[in-house]
């Protein structure tokens, strides 16, 4: 590498970042607890900096530096800008929640850009080892955050279960990376690609690779049959937290597999379509039936998120533009409907007391409307009604995949999601028709109330205007799609 | 068969045992020490691979420092493994099968002559003076200056996380700030009781004067 063509302008947001993050890590340690707000105004204006940068920067084609080991193209830009919006609602969201659990210090803040750091990474990879570099720095980040309340003991096995299922991915991971590796000889996503397509790669040992690529990659996303610790991660760790693990990652590990399966292993393609396909149903299946049992809340959102991972993989496996720029609307707008459920989980929790279960929601429209309002608008748009954006995402998806002549995989999808239904519209009952239990006010921050109406009320925009955000898509899409 | 294969052979037999002693050993201790044999036999590897200066930093970091710390928190920590390991036996056979199936399979898959694993060869033999931390300090900072880079964003992670998740406050501890130790005045102590003086009285009187003072 010459250091005349060393081009850092498009790595510019997460130069920014990284030091931010880091004079605000050295500035915590003068602020007393009582003026922790300044470390959460500073988290709040490095993010505007970054997303600002990020704009500034923006290109629309691919750019490659850092030794081809990092790439800037659209699919980056756009996913990147929604990641921090995510992050920055996630901090305004838990700023009281946290307070309230002793769990509002300097760490909080900086572990949360890391993983954000570590997303930025993953996303602008186009190397298996800077992709592998970002994973685990937002697995690390995670791991510390979920454990940071240490005194409750949910939250503690919470972190251990994810700490050690996480190194067993990672290790799957590696070792189908090490094996694509062999086949072919680089780690270089574009040049792996090359490499499959020239006929020169042993097929054997790249489909060997893939089943535990496969395997990782769908740990990571939490897809059937390696789901298992989404349910408990979810419930034990604190809202705050399980938002931070719920919302931003799943963009992430969108694109994590959007670069691995479709940039790099696209020669592979009718391979890891089926084993796809089986993990789809899979998910789609156990998680929306496994659902209706639950009686806590944060416990039926993860299995809701297992199901619609499975819809997310729907859209992948269709292995044509429409279906991955499909995959991609469809994970933004899930991650907003995430971020609004979980917001008004924590709005209606308050110190001492977490607002988890099914019941604690009964009767909450005679409580306060509002707040039952915004939780109608998030069920409804995770259950796919229309005229809100879970219907559009759902439909594209399915559109995708008719088109490719999946019809039966359709019906199926259609079907999981009408049982879906019915515990989403059990919560709605819950709120609308139930006798109210718990009768204490609902106090909540300004500026809280204010994002979160906004959040919840984007859902029913986007879905009444959904052609914008379409448009999008699939613009970063196309882009990303014709480098190779 | 050469020589180096016969120590290739030999260092991974020692590496498997040692691998399976990690997690089968009863004696935490132990298994921290069978771990020390195969960061070893590893290190070995590495020499036969003509990577003299990561078969080095491997002994040094892994053995010398991570281990003995790992060893000395072993110690440390009164942790009665045998409870821990109860239900061990009630899952060992699923997990047994489980892992005997994936092992076969890769087998299988890697011996079959499709894998074709012997038409890959080993590494060219370097020159004489080829200088292996040369080469790769040429690497991290030019092509690898990324990953490198962001290695040691993972270790400010984990540092930052490990000091989140270890210091606390204790309430009860005995801790005197020496700051305040310094500044302290006379007055902060001592408290000067002005009393009048008084002819000496009874013992029993005497007393109970002394309760009154305290």
């Amino acid at each position: 590498m010459n250091w005349a063509d060393l081009n850092l302008v498009p790595v510019m947001p997460e130069i920014f970042l990284i030091s931010a993050l880091s004079v605000i890590l050295l500035l915590d340690l003068f602020i007393s607890d009582a003026k922790r707000g300044i470390t959460y105004g500073l988290s709040l204006l490095t993010l505007a900096g970054t997303a600002a940068l990020q704009v500034y920067t923006f290109e629309p084609y691919a750019q490659y530096t850092l030794s081809n080991m990092f790439v800037a193209d659209p699919l980056a830009s756009l996913v990147k800008l929604a990641m921090y919006g995510a992050t920055a609602m996630i901090l305004v969201y838990s700023r009281q929640y946290a307070a309230d659990r002793d769990m509002f210090k300097g760490e909080f803040f900086t572990l949360a850009l890391f993983a954000l750091f570590g997303m930025n990474v993953m996303v602008s990879a186009s190397h298996f080892l800077s992709l592998y570099m970002g994973l685990e720095l937002l697995s690390l980040s995670l791991y510390a955050l979920i454990a940071l309340q240490r005194d409750s003991v949910p939250a503690t096995e919470a972190a251990m279960k994810y700490f050690v299922l996480g190194a067993l991915a990672s290790g799957l991971l590696l070792y189908g990376m090490s094996m694509v590796y062999g086949a072919t000889g680089t780690l270089e996503i574009a040049a792996i690609a090359k490499s499959i397509h020239g006929g020169s790669a042993n097929q054997l040992l790249l489909v060997f690779g893939l089943v535990f690529l496969v395997a990782g990659l769908a740990f990571k996303l939490g897809a059937v049959p390696f789901h298992m610790w989404i349910p408990d991660v979810y419930q034990g760790s604190p809202t705050a937290i399980t938002l931070m693990i719920g919302a931003a990652p799943k963009l992430a590990a969108f694109v994590f597999i959007f670069r691995i399966l479709v940039q790099g292993l696209d020669g592979l393609t009718g391979d890891w379509q089926s084993m796809l396909a089986i993990m789809a149903v899979l998910s789609m299946a156990i998680g929306n039936i496994t659902a209706i049992a639950q009686t806590n809340l944060k416990r039926m959102l993860a299995y809701s998120t297992i199901s619609h991972m499975g819809f997310l993989l729907l859209g992948l496996l269709a292995g044509n533009e429409q279906g991955y720029s499909s995959a991609l609307f469809y994970a933004v707008t899930y991650v907003l409907t995430t971020l609004a459920s979980f917001g008004v989980i924590m709005a209606l929790s308050r110190a001492g007391f977490e607002c988890d279960k099914l019941e604690d929601l009964k009767g909450l429209n005679s409580r306060n409307s509002w707040y039952a309002a915004l939780m109608l608008l998030t069920m409804f748009s995770l259950a796919g009604i229309p005229p809100l954006v879970g219907f559009y995402a759902k439909f594209a998806v399915i559109k995708a995949i008719v088109d490719i002549g999946l019809v039966k995989l359709a019906v199926f999808a259609v079907a999981m999601s009408l049982i879906g239904a019915f515990y989403y519209l059990r919560v709605v009952k819950h709120m609308y028709f139930d006798e109210v239990q718990d009768t204490s006010p609902i106090v909540v921050r300004g500026d809280m109330q204010l994002v979160l109406s906004l959040n919840a009320l984007a859902l029913l925009v986007l879905g009444v205007l959904p052609e914008r955000l379409i448009e999008i898509c699939v613009e970063a899409m196309k882009q990303s799609l014709t480098v190779l | 068969m050469s020589f180096p294969t016969v120590v290739f052979y030999v260092l991974s037999a020692i590496l498997i045992f040692a691998g399976l002693r990690v997690i089968t050993a009863k004696n935490p201790v132990h298994a921290a020490l069978y771990l020390v044999l195969a960061f070893f036999t590893s290190a070995g590897h590495w020499l036969l691979l003509e990577s003299e200066f990561l078969a080095i930093s491997l002994v040094l970091v892994y053995v010398g420092a991570v281990m003995v710390l790992f060893l000395f928190v072993v110690m440390m920590l009164d942790i009665n493994f045998e409870k821990l390991r109860e239900g061990f036996w009630k899952n060992a056979p699923l997990a047994g099968t489980v892992g005997l199936i994936m092992v076969g399979e890769m087998v299988l898959i890697l011996m079959s002559p499709e894998a074709s694993l012997g038409s890959y060869k080993g590494a060219a033999p370097l020159a004489a003076d080829a200088s292996n931390i040369r080469e790769l300090g040429r690497l991290i900072y030019t092509t690898y200056l990324w990953p490198f880079e962001l290695a040691a964003v993972v270790l400010l992670v984990g540092m930052v996380a490990a000091i989140a998740l270890t210091m606390r406050k204790r309430k009860d501890t005995k801790f005197v700030n020496p700051g305040d130790q310094v500044v302290v005045r006379r007055d902060d102590r001592v408290r000067l009781v002005k009393m009048a003086a008084v002819k000496r009285s009874e013992p029993v009187a005497e007393a109970e004067s002394a309760d009154q003072q305290a």
